[in-house]
Formats: C-alpha cells, sequence, structure tokens
C-alpha cells in the first residue's frame, strides 16, 4: 500500500514523541494526563502524556506508539493539534478530521479512533485526579 | 525508474526474477515454436512437443521421478487441487452426498491452498485432522503417526514452510504414509530447487511445485503423480481434451513450460552451491541483528530450515512500520496491518508465537543474485529502523521498566 505523503512526514519526523516521565512518575501528577489506549496483540499501543495548567489549557503533549505507520502518524498529529487547546476544545477532535488530513485508508480508520481515544483517556485522566466530571460520550465508530 | 534500481529484493519466498537463461530458453516459443504441443499431425506440433518433453525430463530430474510422472499445471495451487481433491475423492470410503468418506491429516500451518482444498473436502464428508506443529514449527513423523486412523486415506504434508522455511520430517513422513496404506502428498513449493529431492527415497506419491519460486516464470507449475509402486489414482477436477494423462485438461502451456523446465536444470546444476552462499548470508544478517539489538528472536527450528530465509520477530515495534522504516528492503511482515485480514500470521500463532511478536515479525529470504553488499546494507537499515521504532515505543519503555507487558490490562478494540 503506497502511503500519504502526510503520514510518511510524521512517520519519519514525528512530532513530540516523548514522555513527562515513567509510568510511576506520572501516576499522581495533578498537572499530566495519561492515555494508553489499544492493546499489543492487536498490534497498536498509543500511549498520550498531556500537561494541562490551571486554566484547563493543554500546555504540552507527548506521545509514543507502537503500531503501523499510520497509528504513529495519528499519534503525531493528534499531539500537535491539541497543544495549545484547552481540554474541552482538545476533546471536540473528531477521529474524521485525523483521516482527511492525513489521507488515511478505510482499512486504517481505527488508527485515528485510537488517537481520539487517547486524547480523550488522557483528558479523562487529568480531570479525575483534579476532581472534575468525566464525561463519558462515546461520539465515534 | 523501476523498484529494482532502488530497493533491494529480499522476498525470494514470495517470488523470484526468471533467470535469464530461463528467458532465453522461453523466447522462441513465443514467435517461432508456436504450435500446438497437441498437434500430433504437423511439424509445428511436434517441435512444441519437443520442447514439452524436455521440459517435462527436466523436471523429473530434479525430482527423481520419471517423466511420464509429471503432469503441467498453472502453478502449486492448482497442483494442490488437483492432488488433494483428486485423491480424496479417488480413494472415498463412501460415495458423494453421504458421510465418514474417509480421513485426511494436514496441518495448521500449512500454505492456504493446502488448507481450503481440506475445508472443502470436509463440507463433502470426509474426516480432516489439522495436526499443530512443535514451537519449532515443524511437523514431525510421530505426530502423523499418532493422527493416522483405520480411514486415513490421504496426508498431506509441505516440505518446507514458506513464512518460516522449518522442513517437516518428510521422508519418514512418506514412509509411515507407505506402511499405512494412505497416499502422501506434500507441497514442495519452497522446497524444490533449494534442497535435493528424490521421491524415492523420500517416499512421496504425489508433489506440487511451482516455476516461479525458483528463478521460472509465473503462471506454470507441475504435480508428480507417482505410476509405479503403488500407482496412484485421482480424479480430474477439470474435463476436456484430455491432456496431462487426462489429470489436467487444457492446451499446454508451452513457451512457460520450456521455462519451468530450465529453471528446473539450472537448480540441479547450482542450487548446492547456492545454498551454502545464501546461508552464509541468511546466517550474517541473523547474527549481526541479534548482536546488536535486544529482543530479537528467530521464529521456528534454527538448523531444520531452507538456507536462504529467516522469519525474525523484533520485540516492541510492530511489522508494518518496520518495514515502512526500511522501505529500500522488500520483504514480507506477519504483522496483522499487512495482510488483508488484519489478523496477525496464523503460521507464527501456530508456533504459540505471542501476537505482540507475530506482529512484529520480518520474513527476508534471499536469492540467487543476492549480494553481500546488500545484506550489510539491510543489517545497517534494518537495525536503524528498529532503533528509531522503539525510541518511540511504548513497549519498549515499559519493559525496560521491568514491567511485564503480558500481565497489563489492555483496552482491547
Amino acid at each position: 500500500m503506497a502511503y500519504s505523503e502526510k503520514v510518511v512526514e510524521h512517520f519519519q519526523k514525528p512530532l513530540n514523541v516523548g514522555s513527562f516521565g515513567s509510568s510511576s512518575d506520572v501516576k499522581d501528577r495533578s498537572d499530566i494526563g495519561v492515555g494508553i489506549v489499544g492493546a499489543p496483540e492487536c498490534g497498536d499501543v498509543m500511549q498520550l502524556h498531556i500537561k494541562v495548567d490551571e486554566a484547563g489549557k493543554i500546555e504540552d503533549a507527548k506521545f509514543k506508539c507502537f503500531g503501523c505507520g499510520s497509528a504513529i502518524a495519528s499519534s503525531s498529529l493528534a499531539t500537535e493539534w491539541i497543544k495549545g487547546r484547552t481540554v474541552d476544545e482538545a476533546l471536540a477532535i473528531k477521529n474524521t478530521e485525523i483521516v482527511e488530513e492525513l489521507a488515511l485508508p478505510p482499512v486504517k480508520i481505527h488508527c485515528s479512533v485510537l488517537a481520539e481515544d487517547s486524547i480523550r483517556t488522557a483528558i479523562n485522566d487529568w480531570k479525575k485526579k483534579n476532581g472534575h466530571d468525566v464525561e463519558d460520550d462515546h461520539h465515534h465508530h | 525508474m523501476t523498484a529494482q534500481d532502488t530497493t533491494i529484493y529480499f522476498d525470494h519466498a514470495s517470488t523470484t526474477p526468471c533467470d535469464q537463461r530461463v528467458v532465453d530458453a522461453m523466447l522462441p516459443y513465443f514467435t517461432s515454436i508456436y504450435g500446438n504441443s497437441s498437434s500430433r499431425n504437423h511439424a509445428y506440433g511436434w517441435e512444441a512437443e519437443n520442447g514439452v518433453d524436455t521440459a517435462r525430463s527436466q523436471v523429473a530430474d530434479l525430482l527423481g521421478a520419471q517423466p511420464k510422472e509429471i503432469i503441467f499445471t498453472s502453478g502449486a495451487t492448482e497442483s494442490n487441487n488437483i492432488a488433494i481433491k483428486g485423491a480424496a475423492r479417488m480413494y472415498a470410503k463412501a460415495p458423494a452426498g453421504s458421510e465418514s468418506r474417509g480421513h485426511i491429516i494436514t496441518a495448521v500451518h500449512e500454505h492456504k491452498a493446502v488448507i481450503d482444498p481440506c475445508r472443502r473436502l470436509e463440507r463433502e464428508g470426509f474426516d480432516v485432522t489439522f495436526l499443530e506443529p512443535g514451537a519449532d514449527g515443524i511437523i514431525t513423523a510421530q505426530m502423523v503417526k499418532d493422527a493416522l486412523r483405520d480411514d486415513t486415506i490421504l496426508v498431506s504434508i509441505m516440505w518446507a514452510n514458506n513464512e518460516l522455511g522449518t522442513i517437516n520430517e518428510i521422508p519418514c513422513i512418506g514412509k509411515i504414509c507407505k506402511e499405512h496404506g494412505a497416499v502422501f502428498h506434500t507441497d514442495a513449493t519452497q522446497w524444490v530447487g533449494k534442497l535435493p529431492t528424490d521421491v524415492e527415497a523420500d517416499n512421496i506419491d504425489l508433489l506440487s511445485l511451482s516455476a516461479h519460486k525458483m528463478y521460472g516464470p509465473k503462471g506454470v507449475g507441475a504435480l508428480y503423480v507417482r505410476r509405479r509402486r503403488p500407482r496412484v489414482r485421482l480424479q480430474a477436477i477439470q474435463d476436456g481434451g484430455g491432456h496431462e494423462r487426462g489429470f489436467r485438461s487444457g492446451t499446454l502451456n508451452v513457451s512457460s513450460i520450456v521455462g519451468l523446465g530450465a529453471a528446473c536444470a539450472v537448480a540441479k546444476e547450482e542450487m548446492e552451491a547456492e545454498g551454502k552462499r545464501l546461508s552464509a548470508l541468511r546466517d550474517k544478517l541473523e547474527n549481526e541483528l541479534m548482536s546488536r539489538l535486544e529482543v530479537v528472536e528467530v521464529n521456528g527450528h534454527r538448523d531444520h530450515r531452507l538456507p536462504h530465509m529467516t522469519n525474525i520477530s523484533f520485540g516492541f515495534v510492530e511489522g508494518e512500520s518496520l518495514m515502512m522504516g526500511i522501505k529500500n528492503i522488500a520483504c514480507s511482515s506477519g504483522s496483522a496491518c499487512t495482510s488483508a485480514s488484519l489478523e496477525p500470521s496464523y503460521v507464527l500463532k501456530a508456533l504459540g508465537v505471542g501476537d505482540e511478536l507475530a506482529h512484529s515479525s520480518l520474513r527476508l529470504s534471499l536469492g540467487r543474485h543476492t549480494t553481500e553488499a546488500e545484506v550489510d546494507e539491510a543489517i545497517e537499515g534494518i537495525a536503524a529502523a528498529v532503533q528509531h521504532l522503539r525510541a518511540m515505543s511504548p513497549l519498549f519503555d515499559l519493559w525496560k521498566e521491568g514491567v511485564d507487558i503480558s500481565k497489563i490490562e489492555w483496552q482491547s478494540h
């Protein structure tokens, strides 16, 4: 399968690779939200760390990804899009926007779904740590 | 510019280039020697028939068979279908439409071109046992022996596995079948032309092979059908003019058959030296990667396997992304993402390789034109790509932290 130029670009030079510490380091930090979605046996795992200020703005985001090129590109793009947004603005990002931006073929749509899930899971983690209500709206699939 | 100018070809288990000597042998058969080999009453037909006869002898010669025992087909898939369905229906214990028509033994990690004909026979009233290999990927004679029943009519076990290169215990399996009176078929697509074959000493009744895996053209293959001690009979699948002793009707693909014959003649001369050269290169490739990278595993038996290929897993790295990272190397992966089904390789699963390692596997298969410089380049490229991907792999981090990945409750989709 030929990949879109944007997927290749993100794959070769992924943006915001990394983390804000090991899983035990970030577990109790209230300024960090952690989202880990997917499963190794399914061939993709995305890990998103977001650093959120007191006003609910995402100051920084880092990802790690075990997955195909489209999964890596989707998570790289997701970090780029959520940086500087408030958590509510970030929650509004739809997987279909990722599909469109990266020109993902139908068999790779699940990569974009995973990226959207990682955003929501990380934000919910931050909300829980800070006593905010967690919305459980599954608006994809 | 074609892929050949930019990309190293390490996918010879998928297909091989045509050897120039094969092409040279074929060319006259397109424009000058174009007769129908079945035309018995003019020179065009005789010339074409001579070409087919030569090819039949060349194929037989490589297998230790008689020329009359070679049936030309469109490839190994067709050979497997004719052999498996043809033998089962011929030796059935009960007529079509009834149950308990006979027992067939094969294995779970056979090629789909064996598994699917067996599945069809199941629906036609035959019982099929799908043997599971050991962790080394090998089907032993003992496994076959333990599965034999009084009503076993057919055993089909591939010689060498297409994903792993592992070699099953063929001469011994053949012997057991012979003693039991069951017909023994082997899909030898990956084997023939790589290592020596002797259908007599190896106790084989039916053997499938394909030209394009051994530097011949695509779309042609052969089926060996034993004629003596015992004479194996088959019910034909395709009806028509009764070509190929009635086993395979249809005008012969003369130019391709000539190509298959030429490919067999070259293989007979060169396979021993070629195997030695390629196994040294394959070992270098494996050893270098294993010494440079952590958590690298070779799948399948390390010794009982074909000389030119390896199936190797790089932990914490997904296969499709790895292939994307080495896009100047053409190879295959057991990763789900590279398959139409989105399932990881059923062959690796059969070995009990964990799903995540199956997703992380590459099949690298070297060939006649592979150079040491290409192997060196591939080592550098693969090592760099694995390191690039591990730097962004959350699983690699967890492993370094000492977390057991299999104990985590993953949120599966």
